[in-house]
């Protein structure tokens, strides 16, 4: 019978249903950083239990780490610093690999793991951490857990788990030069909504998905639990396998060979049903903005903010209603003319290399407002380094923005880097919810030419307006 | 986890309604990197005063209550946010079974996770138990899991429903990851097939 890719992936890893309950998956790869996995080992070790595969985890430091060099040696939160400590008697206790602080692989587990070809087409991976589905950009099946499910997999190798139904999210036609995976990412949340997805594995198919680098596909997935699903999915190509060859743990030699076989069974069959199909036209996607305190609530740039009674349900309306309280903002205003006080740029959603060149190049010789203060936060030391190499942190600092060293920093607003309440902030990370970025926060999701963009006018721009001089 | 057998043990009363998981265990203690040591902070807020000094009116501060296991208390116990801890803090003070009308419903299914048997009883039932505490503070109530009867010494016998599953496990003492590796041949032998099919994966 003809699958979906979810469907093959499912399969491979099936171990066991017993009658009326769920069935047992077999997880390849775990991904752990320091603040949800603490009492899983503590879990472990009261119950007496060890880990069944210590090489299938990768670890890092990222939710708590501060993002200026002086605080890294000296963390000023105690908590964070005791989590961040944790982290570390864990990995050493068990013989984990973990990309500690003073690793040139640090950064954000999202960032690094692909980075290190640490997770392939087919594979099913876990971490407590819900952008897990950035994975998915290779093709593997990878979603969050939480505590008690990082202790089972810790010690199983296996999670309980219910098969979801398939979406089909098919976006043809061609992206303008504007327009990025984000903006693909948004319009497809604005369209089926925070729900949409709920019960769903998606997989991304279409023209414009194939034109997507692996970076773009990663922002892609990352968003998908936004949509509510379990997980996103992009078939594997030429470009995911050019992407995974020669880094440190994909396969070598006839092991490459033998891998890259099955890789190629893994899309879905032509003939695959799927349980939802959705259809966008990339040609129609122009650059997103969130207006309010829901990925849901996203609009072109060249649009106005929305009254309560554009919406056709009440549960709608009224969250219309109290998003625009929140956000302190007018129905009926131009989203071009809302000012901005701080940009960020960063997070697993985006802050790997491409997005630092695109950003970049609208930051090249422009200067931000002094009443802006606008960050550029690298997803890990790699990007980093490739950044300055190439000379990209010299534009930004020019420009007036500051450079950081790596973590999630204003993504959640853990590690110090937070918004003062009332602030408002042009931000690529994935969740504009009440609180975020700090208390009293107002984010707006955008991509990262649009926050560079922002940085330099002070305000949202609409990126088709500008004219290279 | 550990097995639950049939014990006696000191039954304390709660006369509460709708106590919910922020009352079980308060925000500010849920950065702790220990799953453990939540019992300390227990209830904190009506177990405690301003100065960190027990709370001499808070029922679970009555010595007669000092070593209860089990936890008699009002209707919708456990109603609020899905934070695991709110059974951490129940198991680590000490109880390993709750009576009421009625539990929230993902407090309850956290229960059996920790080893906690959440009982539920008709309200006629629970006003007599409560009584029966009330005229004799430090009673001893008999739980029988097997039987699924609660007895006490004042004469009353109940009996209570509970899913199969469930009670087999608490028997047990299994968790849901005791409950997986009830399956460990399973894994082993998808594990040593999974190897020979991607070797690749375990070359690191
Ligand atoms: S960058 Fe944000 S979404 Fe990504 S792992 Fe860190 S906190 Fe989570």
């Amino acid at each position: 019978m003809a699958q979906t890719m979810y469907e093959k992936i499912w399969d491979a890893h099936f171990v066991h249903q017993e009658e009326g309950q769920a069935a047992l998956l077999y997880i390849d790869r775990h991904l752990m950083h320091e603040v949800t996995s603490p009492q899983a080992f503590e879990g472990l070790k009261m119950a007496g239990r060890g880990i069944r595969n210590t090489h299938s985890i990768l670890a890092t430091l990222d939710h708590c780490v501060p993002t200026k060099m002086a605080d890294r040696i000296n963390l000023p939160d105690p908590i964070g610093a005791k989590q961040v400590q944790t982290m570390m008697n864990n990995c050493e206790e068990h013989g984990l690999t973990l990309y500690d602080m003073e690793s040139r692989n640090n950064g954000v587990i999202h960032v690094v793991v692909p980075e290190h070809g640490f997770v392939h087409p087919g594979m099913t991976t876990v971490c407590g951490d819900s952008h897990t589905a950035t994975h998915g950009a290779f093709g593997a099946l990878a979603f969050g857990i939480g505590t008690s499910e990082v202790e089972h997999v810790m010690a199983t190798q296996c999670l309980p788990q219910a098969k979801s139904k398939t979406m089909l999210v098919k976006v043809d036609g061609k992206l303008s030069k504007f327009s990025t995976a984000k903006d693909i990412a948004l319009a497809i949340i604005g369209k089926i909504g925070t729900a949409g997805g709920t019960g769903y594995v998606i997989e991304y198919a279409g023209e414009a998905i194939e034109a997507l680098s692996m970076e773009g596909r990663m922002t892609l997935c990352n968003m998908a639990i936004e949509s509510g699903a379990r997980a996103g999915l992009v078939a594997p190509d030429q470009k995911t396998y050019d992407f995974l060859e020669g880094k440190e743990f994909a396969p070598e030699g006839e092991a490459w060979n033998q891998a890259l076989n099955y890789w190629k069974t893994l899309p879905s069959d032509a003939d695959a049903e799927f349980d939802k199909v959705i259809e966008l036209n990339a040609a129609d996607i122009a650059p997103q903005v969130t207006w309010g305190t829901s990925p849901e609530q996203v609009i072109p740039v060249n649009h106005a903010v929305p009254a309560p009674s554009d919406f056709d349900t009440e549960g709608k309306q009224i969250a219309c209603e109290s998003a625009l309280e929140y956000m302190g903002l007018e129905s009926g205003t131009q989203m071009t003319d809302i000012e901005i006080d701080f940009v960020f740029l960063g997070s697993c959603t985006n802050s790997r290399i491409e997005d630092f060149r695109a950003a970049a190049e609208v930051a090249r010789g422009t200067l931000v407002p002094d009443n802006v203060t606008a960050i550029a936060v690298p997803g890990s030391y790699l990007v980093k380094a490739q950044a300055e190499k190439e000379g990209l942190d010299k534009i930004f600092t020019e420009a007036g923005w500051e450079w950081r060293e790596p973590g999630c920093s204003m993504c959640l607003a853990m590690n110090g880097d937070q918004l003062k309440p009332g602030e408002r902030c042009a931000s690529t990370s994935n969740r504009n919810f009440e609180g975020r970025q700090g208390k009293g926060g107002r984010t707006h999701l955008v991509s990262p030419a649009m926050a560079a963009a922002a940085a330099a006018a002070g305000k949202f721009v609409d990126l088709r307006t500008l004219e290279k001089t | 986890m550990e097995k639950y057998t049939k014990h006696t043990s000191v039954a304390a009363l709660m006369n509460r309604s709708n106590v919910d998981t922020d009352q079980i265990i308060a925000k500010q203690f849920l950065k702790k990197v220990e799953r453990t040591g939540f019992g300390a902070h227990l209830f904190h807020d009506w177990r405690f005063l301003e100065d960190g000094s027990p709370n001499p009116d808070f029922e679970l501060n009555k010595p007669e209550f000092k070593d209860a296991k089990i936890l008699v208390a009002g209707d919708n116990f456990g109603c609020g946010s899905s934070r695991e801890h709110a059974p951490w803090a129940i198991d680590d003070y000490g109880f390993n079974t709750i009576i009421s009308t009625s539990f929230a419903d993902i407090f309850y299914n956290n229960c059996f996770k920790n080893g906690i048997l959440p009982i539920e009883v008709d309200s006629d039932t629970l006003k007599a138990l409560m009584s029966e505490i009330n005229d004799n503070e430090g009673v001893s109530f008999t739980v029988d899991l097997e039987n699924q009867q609660v007895s006490t010494p004042g004469g009353i016998e109940v009996k209570f429903e509970l899913d199969g599953f469930r009670k087999h496990n608490l028997l047990n003492g299994l968790d849901d990851i005791g409950l997986t590796l009830e399956h460990i041949d399973k894994i082993d032998s998808y594990e040593a097939k999974h190897k020979a099919n991607f070797p690749w994966l375990w070359a690191s």
